[in-house]
């Protein structure tokens, strides 16, 4: 069975005012169920390719297509598709002044405008599936970072999107409260959610992805399945990266 | 009772007279309080632009309001309009001109402050969800903005209230001018009067300034965390 395509770009170039090229003729394609997992050095144009796929940041050439309609970034249709590809930052970006509860309400409220009842049902649902219901009325500072990263979770899920953009979620983490984040990711992984993943977890790409992108100075320098890239990287570039991870024993 | 002193407060309506000038400082202070808020705001957000023409233009603005003492401006409205431009504003109107263009300006660096100490992040969260620019203001970074700046605008109004002392300079009958009416009726009758009236007066701006000094530290606090 041929998978069908969801998202895909077609030679993408940015560069910044300064001249240094952040992304090089970028073409990727995603399929629906898919999971890519981008990694890469600090400062590849990783996160920015992940932002440019949700039009938050302009490019300066190529396009990027929806379901075989190609987005036009000056068009009212951005909010649209933004609505389709949910995201989550690195950083804790809740909104400090509302509660959890009405963090998750606010877009399916005033962006979908969705029955009350309806959403404040799911919304509890979703809470307590990444075992937070007993905390829909307290303030985001009140949360550790790796709950406050769960609602940011449930946040972008409760819009129903098609894909799920997680930029460096578990980056700003303390080390055991990353788990706990990254295994809300397995499960959604499993139900067959459609994820691009920028990542610093090396395990945990090769536990979630179907397929791998090996970045470097805005340029794709390697794909593959995750087996592949980790076991046996093709390029001097990536083994370099990899080995990075490793330590010898005196 | 002989010529305690105190008797001056309650000869006469002398206590309403002063609580009549009261009224009259606190009305110039909040009509400019209000204006400086609304143009302020507006201000704040022409400051955050990142046009470079457009901030030189603004911090000129405010560094000369700045520099300026207030004292100078209200003469330069209210004598200089009506030598050169031939305008005679009255007191009233000269006072709350003066004290719009400061506080415009004060309040304008408090809204880009307040903005500028909103993480990129507020924005672009908001956008991933959707949300317009109108929406991505409306719901989440005006609120935010507006808590930020809760307990500074507090402050800036107890200033504006306390500094609504000069224009008795220009013939405005606020308070500190009524006070020293009733002084100078009384210089024979009552030598001390000075010391009355105008510790009623101290007590005055403390019972009005008080309360938003307070209201501003509290806020301070409770927002911190």
């Amino acid at each position: 069975m041929r998978l069908e395509e969801i998202l895909k770009t077609e030679q993408l170039n940015k560069s910044y005012e300064n001249g240094q090229k952040v992304l090089n003729d970028i073409t990727f394609s995603l399929k629906k169920g898919e999971v890519v997992v981008i990694i890469g050095p600090s400062g590849c144009g990783k996160s920015t390719f992940l932002r440019c796929l949700n039009m938050l940041e302009p490019v300066d050439s190529g396009a990027i297509c929806f379901k075989d309609r190609v987005i036009d970034r000056a068009n009212k249709e951005v909010y649209e598709l933004r609505q389709k590809i949910g995201m989550v930052f690195q950083s804790y970006d809740l909104f400090p002044h509302l509660t959890i509860l009405d963090n998750i309400l606010l877009a399916p409220f005033k962006v979908q405008k969705r029955e009350k009842s309806e959403v404040t049902k799911e919304a509890e649902e979703l809470l307590k599936r990444v075992g937070l219901s007993d905390k829909k009325d307290v303030y985001p500072r009140q949360l550790s970072g790796g709950q406050k990263q769960r609602v940011a979770i449930v946040r972008a899920l409760i819009m129903h999107p098609e894909i799920l953009l997680l930029d460096e979620i578990t980056a700003a983490l303390d080390p055991e409260m990353v788990r706990e984040v990254l295994q809300v990711v397995l499960e959604l992984a499993r139900e067959g959610m459609t994820m691009v993943i920028v990542t610093h977890e090396m395990d945990f790409a090769r536990a979630v992805a179907d397929r791998v992108l090996f970045m470097d100075q805005g340029v794709v320098v390697e794909e593959g399945s995750p087996k592949e890239f980790f076991n046996s990287p093709k390029t001097e570039r990536a083994k370099q990266f990899l080995n990075m991870f490793h330590y010898e024993a005196r | 009772m002989q010529n305690l002193g105190i008797q001056i407060l309650f000869q006469g309506n002398n206590f309403l007279r002063l609580l009549g000038g009261l009224w009259v400082s606190l009305k110039l202070a909040v009509l400019s309080m209000i204006f400086s808020i609304c143009l302020g705001m507006l201000f704040g957000m022409v400051m955050t632009s990142t046009k470079k023409s457009v901030r030189v233009i603004s911090r000129l603005y405010l560094e000369s309001v700045r520099i300026m003492p207030q004292l100078v401006l209200l003469f330069l409205v209210y004598f200089g309009a009506a030598k050169h431009l031939n305008v005679n504003f009255s007191g009233g109107t000269a006072a709350v001109l003066v004290f719009t263009f400061w506080g415009t300006a004060e309040m304008g660096d408090l809204v880009r402050s307040a903005l500028e100490s909103i993480p990129v992040h507020q924005y672009q969260s908001g956008y991933a969800l959707g949300l317009g620019k109108m929406g991505v203001y409306r719901y989440i970074i005006i609120p935010q903005t507006i808590r930020r700046l809760l307990p500074s605008m507090m402050n800036l109004l107890t200033r504006m209230i306390k500094t609504t002392s000069l224009v008795v300079l220009i013939g405005v009958i606020e308070v500190v001018k009524v006070g020293k009416q009733i002084i100078d009726a009384s210089r024979y009758t009552v030598p001390d009067a000075a010391l009355w009236v105008y510790g009623v007066i101290f007590i005055m701006y403390f019972a009005v300034c008080y309360p938003f000094s307070r209201a501003a530290a509290l806020l301070d606090k409770k927002l911190r965390d």
